[in-house]
């Protein structure tokens, strides 16, 4: 252990801790900017300098370790004074477009500024001429509000594997940007956001949908219907000062009706009706020898992008199962349409998901119209909701609960862990195993599936049966399990496992690239505490037991696999290029 | 180039450097050499014979001004910008250059005549201001003969009328 001391306050901590997360340990907040929990450090921005007794330098507390006998002081007239000359330099080549910038009191910058007091910016002010990239529809590139911190570049190369994000020149000149003079659309974006999650400022935001959404809803032709993601749930609260993890579906229900939306449905219901396909599906395969092992979820659209522009060759092992929310989409264009005579062209479907790849989803190919239509119409992040519920004047923190609309908003807590890393895999194997033993599980949790570690390996028992699995969050995480399948298929070797689920953000949808700002793995934790605790605390905890799930099947869909539920409820994957330029 | 001509040009750089360490920046050496350049389809085969994303080597062809992203003019003009040449008035004559053919340091004519750039002390600062063209050095250079030194090297022959 090291012992020194903070502004006199004696610490000891594991050898290499850096002064910045020491100081944590006894209360004292070192500002930071460049410096995210996820990443490590760039030490590009300087404003955590700190003083060390003894040195005249002032080193940087984020990649500065503690060490033994250091006298360290974090905060004096001089210290502050650097600080505020960081900001203003900062400032000299940042836009004063605050008030109509996307992360208007939500960012980083803004808030330091307003810390220090920052009134005026004593050099001159140099903007960039660089223009805005809204190509992909999901995420918008405004690099002249950069601030170079990093942290995308970091995230999108080192933490999802993408490489769309680089800096591009030197010195002055750095900016953020695909390889060469190209836009977003054109690189190998898989749209997840995270970039967008962990920008400081507003250089990279999602693209605002919520006009379209305000639109429709005041359209009086149109019939709009709403469903909310499971993940969103547990993170909106964030936005209106709850707790991380509070479970906020009721609120949530009665706000979107408040806001004129026709109907409420639960992408839970969604997440159920998927686990009833993609069980089945792993069952085919598994105990009856029909198709490819191991099969790999496909509810993440960026995974789904990801794999069909960087693993071609594993389109094979992918469930064919469209996400939840495309399949309530599909269903409440026909189904619900059918059942209460609404013209299905005039049905407007809205999700509220905590995803920006998303938005890119729901016209992704021609089975994405599956109802004739275009299943989802537009789909909202986690932080868009928020700033609509604000607009429509609902008082979300003192608005008493309401229900959903029973017929497409029904779930289960299987459908409800969607939202966490490792909840498609637990929800799945709760049918799967009632499918092949026919009996009620003893045990329904699945804990080796759950919690935040990368990638997860585990074997179960179903019926005698060894049952491989692995599950990977975190694009980077994805490549071990892929090379580890893909040998095995070169060398003849046994498969290594025989049920894979990916989600492209860490933490699963919890930590989706839509959600509120700030995340880190404690928050990501929080967040997932609140579905887990949802499902325990719900009688009906698996897919197959959903009253609501089990009519559509008797109604309309007739079984699993069906005619019916291939045409609504399954999709087609094919190889794309990494570059389209 | 075609594809398969491309390959086999790559092949050629890329083969003596595979898997040694830092061997991205000695490939990109050899291909700015040898295409005055480094060609985006290039880049993209680069990046499939030894495995590094295209967003890491644009990183590297962007970072050092030494490799550039456009086919250069055919005929190079660099004007020194050292202290020396600096003073004894070097901006004077990417002045009269840019007024001559219309093109500042970094741009190319629309013809692929002329590439102009600015470049940092050329090692004769006793012959300030200096320009090169190619391999030849101007020396002492005056605004006024800006216009003579690059119509040697326009086409057609007007070369004539400058010597």
């Amino acid at each position: 252990m090291v012992k020194a001391w903070i502004n006199d306050i004696p610490v000891e901590v594991e050898p290499n801790t850096t002064i910045l997360d020491a100081a944590k340990l006894v209360q004292v907040k070192i500002p930071t900017l460049c410096k995210h929990p996820d990443l490590k450090a760039s030490a590009g921005c300087g404003i955590c300098i700190v003083r060390v007794q003894g040195s005249n330098k002032m080193p940087r507390a984020c990649c500065t370790p503690l060490e033994e006998g250091m006298h360290v002081i974090t905060h004096d007239a001089e210290i502050v004074s650097v600080r505020k000359t960081v900001l203003e330099l900062i400032m000299s080549n940042h836009p004063d477009e605050c008030a109509t910038c996307g992360r208007n009191t939500q960012c980083e910058l803004q808030s330091l500024l307003a810390d220090f007091g920052i009134r005026e910016v004593p050099f001159d002010k140099f903007i960039p001429d660089l223009p805005k990239d809204a190509s992909n529809g999901t995420i918008v590139l405004e690099p002249r509000k950069c601030i170079k911190c990093g942290r995308c570049i970091e995230v999108c190369q080192q933490m999802q594997n993408v490489w769309a994000l680089s800096f591009l020149e030197r010195g002055f000149k750095t900016r953020i940007s695909p390889a060469g003079d190209i836009t977003l659309s054109d690189s190998p974006c898989v749209r997840c956001g995270q970039c967008s999650a962990h920008c400081p400022t507003g250089a990279i935001f999602e693209f605002d949908d919520s006009p379209k959404a305000w639109e429709a809803l005041g359209d009086p032709d149109l019939h709009c219907v709403v469903q909310i993601a499971p993940a969103v749930r547990v993170t909106i609260g964030e936005h209106f000062g709850f707790e991380p993890g509070v479970n906020l579906t009721p609120q949530i229900y009665a706000a979107l009706r408040r806001m004129g939306f026709k109907a409420i449905f639960d992408t839970n219901f969604g997440a159920d009706l998927t686990i009833i396909e993609e069980a089945s599906e792993f069952v085919e395969r598994f105990a009856h020898g029909k198709g490819t092992l191991p099969l790999i979820t496909s509810c993440c659209p960026a995974w789904v992008d990801f794999m069909e522009k960087f693993h071609g060759d594993m389109i094979d092992h992918f469930s064919t199962a469209k996400s939840p929310h495309e399949m309530v989409g599909a269903l409440a264009k026909t189904y619900y349409a059918e059942k209460n005579n609404i013209d299905p062209s005039k049905v407007f479907v809205v999700s509220i998901m905590p995803c920006t790849a998303k938005k890119y989803e729901i016209h992704r190919n021609p089975d994405m119209s599956s109802s004739g239509f275009q299943d989802v119409d537009i789909s909202l992040t986690t932080r868009e909701l928020a700033r609509m519920i604000r607009q429509s004047g609902v008082d979300f923190n003192s608005l008493e609960g309401e229900e959903c609309d029973h017929l497409l908003g029904d779930y289960t807590g299987a459908g409800t862990i969607f939202g966490a890393t490792g909840g498609v895999m637990e929800a799945a194997l709760r049918t799967a195993a009632h499918y092949v033993t026919g009996e009620k599980l003893a045990k329904l949790e699945f804990e080796n599936v759950r919690g935040i570690q990368g990638v997860k390996e585990t074997k179960i028992n179903v019926a005698g049966h060894e049952v491989r699995i692995a599950v990977a969050h975190g694009l980077a995480n994805v490549e071990y399990v892929i090379d580890k399948v893909r040998k095995a298929k070169e060398n003849g070797e046994e498969l290594p496992y025989h049920f894979i689920e990916v989600m492209a953000c860490p933490g699963g949808c919890v930590g989706g690239g839509g959600q509120p700002y700030g995340v880190t793995d404690e928050l990501r934790i929080k967040r997932a505490k609140g579905l887990y605790s949802e499902d325990e605390g719900l009688t009906l905890r698996c897919s197959h037991e959903n009253p609501s799930v089990i009519k559509l099947y008797d109604e309309y869909l007739g079984k699993p696999l069906g005619e019916k539920s291939h045409h609504l409820l399954h999709t087609k994957y094919k190889r794309l290029p990494v570059y389209q330029r | 180039m075609d594809q398969e001509q491309l390959r086999k040009e790559v092949d050629e750089i890329v083969k003596p450097w595979e898997g040694k360490e830092g061997n991205l920046i000695m490939v990109l050496h050899q291909i700015q050499n040898r295409y005055s350049y480094v060609p985006r389809d290039i880049s993209f085969e680069v990046a499939k014979r030894l495995n590094v994303p295209l967003a890491r080597i644009y990183e590297v062809i962007t970072f050092y001004n030494y490799f550039k992203l456009e086919a250069p003019g055919k005929n190079i003009v660099s004007v020194c910008l050292g202290t020396a040449c600096y003073l004894k008035g070097a901006p004077k004559l990417i002045d009269e250059i840019e007024k001559q053919i219309g093109v500042k340091p970094g741009e190319t004519t629309p013809d692929g005549q002329f590439h102009v750039q600015a470049v940092r002390c050329l090692g004769c600062c006793g012959l300030a201001p200096v320009i090169t063209v190619g391999q030849k050095v101007y020396s002492a250079v005056k605004p006024e003969q800006v216009a003579g030194i690059l119509a040697e090297y326009s086409e057609p022959a007007t070369a004539a009328a400058a010597s």
